[in-house]
């Protein structure tokens, strides 16, 4: 009683018809890993699609038939790099990125109003606390606003030199740029890590905008106590519309992390936070360009305009520009 | 075995219901990407410093600051980015070592998804290394305890990884993805064709009963596979005849076969083992493992299996 030998093994009839489509899909994908689909001609691309579902067919009947392991690895690993160079999502960023601003942003930022409500609320209680605080005793001041921060204006400051500040021209034109993108630099780095302290729950996000609102504030206060509290804020508000802005808008991402790390709701973590993970990095991302444009308002238009009239109506406009673009844009479809 | 193997693979499913087990890539693999990728950033960034010094010295001097400094953040932050959209989901350095960014869903990795992984670069990459190149220099206002508490929790970004079982990286579960290995098993020769058999002969020579065949389980089989396809190695005929002869004992295989076709004999029992069990497997019985005990001279059950 024997097996008998004299007829072919299925598995190995199964093989020999197939194996010529397996290698034509193997050199088509080595080409296309090695430079791209760009280079399949125009036959080879249709019949991409076709070899790699022969080959995801002939995966379905190796794993059934064969007891081969080298084939059914073989076969997996081609149908994994098939599926690979088939669904690789290759994209043009530029194009991503423009359809990006036109469209997923402005959206993305409304579908978070309690979010962005939270992170403008402490912001604002920042400032506002700030400033009753410092206006009734000033010595507060010193708490609110580190040294750093304060660069000569303090409440020791005469007025004469606080004054000077808002309206100092610069003294070479070439150290603008170089501001510019150290500002940006700065902040931009600021408001990502804003994103990373989302890990803690989003509590670290609060307190970050919290703090900040209260530097203002204080500031605020001191020019305020001068008499210059209108010029401040026609100093600070031109480009300190978008940066705020940008700053609450990472506020903003860190509470949506850390709120799907506190409450996953229905899903596991892992998945709230796929879902929520990805719409917080993209508040993140929308927000860096707008650094980047705080930064260059900051240290041209600043210093090249000194008509206090002039910087409230272009602060203005920026404002209206950005209730525009967030509340409006892209809300049809 | 089973369980660390299943939490080493992210099975994707395909639209027409296949399941590939893709196999995530090792942290070493992957920290070595991490470093040919910086290396490359590191050397260009230089090549630009010492460049544009070198041409622009005199006569922008500032300027050339101002733009090295945006250059190097866009170039810090969207290096990862631009190649993974790109090029399907690797950098050059992911490329290098034959590493792939998917995503765990199973669809097309989107741009977003390459973008935000890439996101908490800053705080799982730079942060950490500026936190241990300068410990002191994090903190200088708070107490040095506190500074290293501070510093210990900016650090904890950087070891994510190892808290996780399935190695994620902070920006691989915000953005939905995950980095796996590239498979490179070459398609080996069939082993059963092997013109010997195909000719028919080895039916005098090696021809096993099916009680004999039994003896063995799918197990065993792909053992015997792996065994076969060694075709180089010098000391690999010592292996073959030691395989041999655990067969033939198990087997009670009659006459010791002479060790000079070890192979002949092992490749043919491997043919009829496959044959056997492949056919048994059709019909819904897939013998994974050996029996126990060893069939007497001749081949008949040392004891009656009924």
């Amino acid at each position: 009683m024997t097996t008998g030998g004299r007829f072919e093994l299925r598995s190995a009839q199964f093989r020999r018809e197939r194996q010529a489509s397996w290698q034509e899909l193997e050199s088509l994908l080595q080409r296309i890993e090695n430079s791209g689909l760009g280079v399949l001609s125009h036959d080879e691309l249709t019949q991409l699609p076709l070899l790699y579902r022969s080959a995801i067919g002939s995966l379905s009947v190796a794993r059934a038939i064969s007891l081969d392991r080298n084939l059914v690895q073989y076969l997996t690993g081609l149908a994994q790099r098939a599926h690979l160079a088939m669904y690789s999502g290759r994209r043009r960023p530029i194009e991503g990125a423009a359809l990006f601003f036109a469209r997923r942003f402005p959206q993305l930022v409304r579908s978070f109003r309690i979010p962005f409500a939270i992170a403008c609320g402490s912001l604002l209680a920042g400032v506002l606390i700030g400033y009753q605080l410092t206006r009734h005793s000033p010595d507060r001041y010193y708490g609110f606003v580190p040294e750093a921060a304060a660069q000569d204006r303090t409440p020791a400051t005469p007025t004469a030199q606080l004054r000077d500040i808002l309206y100092s021209k610069p003294t070479e034109g070439a150290a603008l740029d170089v501001f510019a993108t150290f500002l940006f630099d700065h902040n931009a780095r600021i408001g990502i890590s804003c994103l990373a302290l989302g890990f803690a729950g989003g509590v670290p996000v609060i307190l970050l905008l919290f703090s900040n609102g209260l530097t203002l504030g204080a500031m605020a206060a001191l020019y305020a106590s001068r008499g210059l509290g209108g010029e401040f804020w026609a100093w600070v508000l031109p480009h300190g519309v978008t940066e705020l802005l940008a700053v609450v808008l990472c506020g903003t991402a860190g509470l949506v992390f850390g709120a799907a790390i506190l409450f996953p709701g229905s899903l596991s973590r892992l998945d709230r936070l796929r879902t929520r993970g990805r719409d917080a990095g993209l508040l993140v991302l929308g927000a860096v360009p707008m650094f980047f444009l705080a930064a260059l308002f900051e240290s041209f238009f600043r210093s090249l305009s000194q008509d206090p009239g002039l910087r409230w109506t272009v602060a203005a406009l920026v404002a209206t520009g950005w209730v525009l673009y967030f509340v409006r844009g892209a809300s049809r479809g | 075995m089973a369980e660390s193997a299943a939490a080493r693979t992210v099975d994707v499913l395909t639209t027409d219901g296949t399941v590939l087990p893709f196999e995530q890539a090792p942290l070493f693999n992957r920290l070595g990407a991490l470093c040919v990728d910086q290396l490359i950033i590191l050397v260009v960034t230089g090549i630009i410093v010492i460049g544009s010094l070198l041409l622009l010295a005199g006569t922008l001097g500032a300027h050339v600051l101002s733009l090295m400094i945006v250059f190097n953040f866009v170039l810090r932050n969207a290096y990862f980015s631009f190649f993974e959209v790109r090029g399907g989901g690797a950098t050059p350095g992911k490329h290098w070592l034959r590493l792939r960014v998917i995503s765990r869903d199973g669809g097309a990795l989107q741009p977003e998804q390459v973008l935000v992984r890439n996101l908490t670069r800053e705080f799982e990459v730079f942060v950490p290394m500026s936190v241990l190149a300068a410990p002191q220099g994090m903190f200088p206002d708070l107490p040095p305890w506190a500074g290293a508490l501070c510093s210990l929790w900016l650090v904890v970004g950087a070891l994510f990884p190892l808290f996780n079982p399935r190695r994620f990286r902070l920006g691989d579960l915000l953005g939905g993805t995950t980095v796996v290995s590239m498979p490179r098993t070459a398609l080996g020769s069939e082993l059963v064709d092997a013109p010997a058999e195909r000719r028919g002969m080895t039916e005098h020579e090696f021809e096993f009963t099916s009680a004999q065949l039994g003896q063995y389980g799918i197990d065993q089989l792909q053992v015997l596979e792996d065994l076969l396809r060694v075709h180089d190695a010098f000391e690999h005929q010592e292996t073959l005849v030691a395989v041999l002869r655990r067969v033939e004992a198990k087997i009670g295989w009659d006459t010791p076969t002479p060790e000079a076709r070890a192979r002949e004999f092992l490749a043919a029992f491997y043919a009829q083992l496959r044959r056997h069990l492949e056919q048994k497997a059709l019909f819904g019985v897939r013998q994974q493992h050996k029996r126990e005990g060893r069939l007497e001279r001749g081949g008949s059950p040392s004891e009656p299996p009924r």
